[in-house]
């Protein structure tokens, strides 16, 4: 429906946002300006325009007055637009018929003449009424949501999120990269500050998942491919060969047993390499799936990963009638078709070599922290027994915290975790062993529940803590006493002198990083990263656990370092925004996307490679380029850069633009 | 290839080894090294503590008739000189007030320095540019069963670290290593050689040198490499007090140069071998030469 110019009629309104804007902005006085202003019949001041009987003037105006264009000059379109339309669509008209001018955040908050601040006001003022003019009635569309969600990710995160979903009858795509689910949880021994044992809390959730009818657990499977929009997402799940058939494995592990391998001789992943597995193996014993799966490095029935079938193939013998072992099994893609997807990739620790004069990798005695849980683990590869790599019981341990975390030459960002960690691990150590315990902290930093307290119970049990950052772990001896120790050099800051405190093993609290591939990730999720390289929340208040794309969430410590408790709130708080979404059945397009007139159109392609969202193709028949419109979130790149000006966008059409331009400018 | 070459005090007087050695290996090497012409003090020694503009101001004298000579680089083998050159560069970049001085200076004695002569030490530039490769090929008598502690002091890598890690380098290990020699762990590598203080302050400066000699030997070392002439004159030159102190540590000190031309094949005399208080026994019976 095209309006005449000499039919516009215009309806404006200034708010005064109590004082917000009426301290610094005349708004009587620019109300009275626009009365004159051309093609407005009707102008007010108000002093809460976003009020209900704010709304309700815009509406029964526009039924008294006959408007047909509405401006309100208030606040930021963020804000209130939303809030504006919703008015003028009550009041009959189209909601694209109407306009906002920021006159709070561009103007009464940033200015301080109250003169020069209402000239500006003004000068919005009429930029708006000109561009209102030349506004079209635009349709919102609205797109279906598929209702099956794809979680990535099979941490404590992705396990809470998908279990979540399915018990509200979603139907959830589990995608692990590992063998089995379970994440760094699976790994710990205890739990802070409760001290409750990680594998009782996190295996009972994992077998549910496993069992569960909604959910779909791919595991030792990689997301390689997405392709589509909100709502409606093409993925591609490459499912590595494990060389067990998954349906036909009971979980028996005959084949662990009967192994032509009568030991375990291959570094164990699972127990930070520790300890040592067979060729087949499973990961550890609550594994979920319960299913084994071969390492063709190292099985005899491959050479270099390449099938050479010149094992004996006990195993296969020892499966018998299962018929479970299938050494021809080949990687396997899937295709699945989601509406939201839930990123819970997790995190990995920093690499303890990085800072060298740690003796990481150096001294045998230096352990990470992810070392000490398994080795306090009752499953880990010494049963609990707190031997070194050197065969003896330590007799003294140095905790050094902030290892790559706020640390300028590595990561500035702190991980959160680690004070409460190395004080479990403290608190673990004194149990597990008769060794004097000492912990080297920045800061402690323990802002959760129960955390501070936790502290005090620590310094009650005779831990010692010393505040200084450890300038190196050395095995050079001053004294004899120094003798074969490891020595921990330290300024204690809260003593005032430098320290060398001998002791018998070193554990490095080593912060949480990004994965090596978080940048693959992001690209295929269509995601931002932070500086530093972890997922960036769409608003770190307000949207948390959003991205920039619209049906792909965030959770866990892929978005940045957090503890338990965080994480297994964030998965929580994703889960619930999916099912926004999917309970909703359908999303909301905004209009203002951009189309091609493709009677214009030369075909030059040079929209497509700068389209970030990837919302431009070229159709080979018509020789012209096409925007698919759900896709497209109307950034206005293309239109910019199109040579031949054949690209439209809603609500930014030239006239609008140029009308606005003169509007501000032409008093 | 032809580089600028800056020995400074060091090399002519108690480091003179370390020239005597490095300037047949360089030859060994087929690079040429030019002396600069009129080259005066670096800067380093006292003026940096009394008036450090005025060292910087002594440093950019020599790096002005560098950047005259017109070689594209400069060599400086001890580490005080190499250090100071730098922290000159590093001042002439990001201090203008200094810089001004700095200028104000060079054009009295009609000079100028525009900022593009890197200053290089020979161990970067024999491992770095040169290569490993063109080393190896150049070993006559690998250094088969000497045991090596890679000595390499603080100056090089503190504050700036140009071509190694700051905390563990390892570019004389490499070097070492390609010679044939057994590099044994040492994680003094970069721990304070007493500096200045065996001369001021003998007690603590003495103690730093013990620490580092008798830790040496515990590893198990024949000999200490270093790559600066301070640190060997510690290390080679109080043997006497440090046993009247604590006990006898008595391992030769020699400049990795001097190991090079051992390799190399050179004669001992003519690479200064017979200059160390502790002499350094006769290289272990050799295996056929590579």
């Amino acid at each position: 429906m095209e309006t005449k110019k000499q039919d516009v009629r215009i309806g404006f309104y200034v708010c005064h946002c109590g004082h917000n804007i009426a301290s610094m902005v005349d708004c009587p006085a620019v109300a009275k300006y626009a009365e004159k202003l051309p093609g407005v019949v009707l102008s007010r001041d108000y002093k809460y325009m976003c009020s209900d009987p704010g709304q309700e003037l815009i509406a029964q105006d526009i039924r008294e007055h006959k408007l047909n264009r509405v401006v309100v000059a208030s606040c930021s379109p963020l804000l209130h637009e939303h809030t504006f339309r919703g008015a003028t669509e009550k009041g009959g008209l189209n909601p694209f018929y109407f306009h906002m001018v920021n006159i709070r955040e561009h103007n009464s908050w940033v200015h301080t003449d109250r003169e020069e601040a209402t000239a500006k006001a003004k000068d919005l003022t009429r930029a708006a009424v000109e561009r209102v003019a030349h506004h079209r009635a635009l349709e919102v569309k609205k797109v279906p949501i598929h209702p099956d969600v794809l979680v990535v990710g099979g941490g404590i995160a992705g396990i809470h999120a998908a279990m979540t979903l399915a018990k509200a009858g979603k139907k959830v795509y589990l995608v692990e990269r590992e063998p089995s689910i379970g994440g760094h949880m699976a790994k710990f021994d205890k739990t802070f500050p409760t001290l409750d044992c990680a594998a009782c809390i996190l295996t009972p959730k994992m077998s549910e998942v496993g069992a569960h009818k909604n959910i779909t657990l791919w595991t030792y499977s990689d997301v390689i491919k997405m392709d589509g929009y909100v709502g409606n997402y093409t993925v591609t799940v490459k499912r590595k060969p494990r060389y067990i058939n998954e349906d036909l494995c009971t979980g028996c592990q005959e084949c662990i047993s009967s192994c032509v391998f009568k030991e375990p001789k291959f570094a164990d992943e699972f127990n930070e390499n520790l300890g040592k597995r067979k060729p087949v193996y499973i990961p550890f014993p609550q594994a979920t799936p319960q299913v084994v799966l071969i390492d063709p490095d190292v099985c005899l029935n491959f050479k270099r990963g390449v099938l050479t079938d010149k094992c004996k193939k006990t195993c296969v013998e020892a499966c018998g009638e299962k018929k479970a072992i299938d050494f021809k099994q080949t990687e396997k893609l899937e295709e699945i078709k989601v509406g939201t997807i839930i990123v819970a990739t997790g995190f990995k620790t920093f690499e303890a070599e990085r800072i060298p004069q740690y003796g990481y990798g150096r001294y045998p005695n230096v352990y990470t922290a992810l070392e000490i849980e398994r080795l306090v683990n009752a499953s880990g590869p010494t049963a609990g027994d707190v031997v070194m790599r050197n065969g003896q019981h330590p007799k003294s341990i140095g905790i050094i915290h902030c290892v790559g975390s706020r640390d300028k030459k590595t990561n500035r960002w702190c991980s959160r975790v680690c004070c409460m960690y190395s004080m479990k691990l403290a608190h673990l150590l004194k149990e597990h062993t008769e060794a004097e315990i000492y912990n080297f902290y920045i800061d402690m930093r323990t802002p959760g529940k129960g955390y501070e307290e936790f502290y005090d119970k620590l310094l009650t049990e005779g831990v010692h803590f010393v505040r200084g950052r450890v300038g190196e772990v050395t095995d050079w001896a001053f004294t004899p006493e120094e003798e074969g120790k490891l020595v921990i050099r330290v300024e204690d800051t809260l003593a005032g002198y430098v320290r060398r405190i001998p002791v018998d093993m070193v554990v490095l609290s080593t912060g949480l990083e990004p994965h090596t591939d978080s940048q693959d990730v992001r690209r295929l999720f269509n995601m931002s990263c932070g500086s530093e390289g972890f997922f960036l929340e769409r608003h770190p208040k307000l949207a948390p656990v959003n991205t920039f794309t619209d049906g792909i969430y965030l959770a866990g410590c892929c978005q940045g370092p957090k503890d338990i408790p965080d994480t297994v709130a964030q998965a929580g708080a994703a889960a619930a925004e999916a099912m926004v979404l999917i309970d909703k059945g359908f999303v909301e397009q905004e209009p203002n996307t951009a189309f091609i007139l493709e009677t214009e159109c030369s075909g030059c392609k040079s929209c497509i490679p700068l389209c970030p969202y990837s919302a431009i193709t070229f159709v080979e028949e018509r020789k012209t380029a096409t925007i698919n419109e759900a896709l497209c979130k109307g950034c206005g790149t293309c239109v910019g850069a199109c040579p031949s000006g054949s690209i439209v966008q809603n609500l930014f059409e030239d006239e609008e633009i140029f009308s606005e331009i003169e509007g501000v400018l032409v008093q | 290839m032809k580089y600028s070459y800056f020995p400074g005090c060091s090399l002519k007087g108690t480091g003179r080894a370390y020239e005597e050695s490095l300037l047949p290996v360089f030859r060994a090497m087929d690079i040429e090294l030019e002396e600069l012409e009129d080259w005066n003090c670096c800067g380093a020694t006292a003026y940096m503590a009394v008036d450090e503009v005025k060292a910087c101001v002594m440093a950019s004298r020599n790096l002005a008739i560098a950047e005259k000579a017109g070689h594209k680089e400069l060599v400086a083998p001890c580490n005080a000189c190499y250090l100071v050159l730098n922290k000159t560069k590093h001042y002439l970049h990001e201090s203008p007030s200094v810089k001004r001085v700095i200028d104000a200076a060079l054009k009295q004695g009609n000079l100028t320095y525009t900022g593009n002569v890197p200053v290089r030490h020979p161990l970067d530039v024999l491992v770095n540019s040169v290569g490993l490769d063109e080393v190896k090929k150049r070993v006559k008598q690998p250094l088969k069963g000497l045991k090596v502690a890679p000595y390499y002091g603080c100056q090089i890598v503190r504050p700036y670290s140009t071509f190694d890690d700051q905390y563990n380098p390892t570019t004389m290990d490499r070097l070492l290593e390609a010679l044939g020699a057994t590099v044994v762990t040492y994680p003094l590598k970069t721990r304070c050689c007493g500096g200045s203080l065996t001369g001021t302050l003998p007690e603590p400066g003495l103690l730093c040198s013990y620490i580092l000699l008798k830790e040496a030997i515990k590893r198990g070392a024949d000999v200490v490499a270093t790559i600066c002439p301070l640190c060997q004159f510690n290390l080679d030159g109080y043997h006497d007090k440090i046993e009247a102190k604590w006990e006898s540590v008595r391992i030769p000190t020699v400049y990795f140069s001097q190991l090079m031309g051992l390799a190399f094949g050179l004669p001992a005399q003519e690479l200064g071998l017979h200059r160390g208080f502790v002499p350094m026994k006769s290289l272990p019976a050799q295996t056929v030469a590579a």
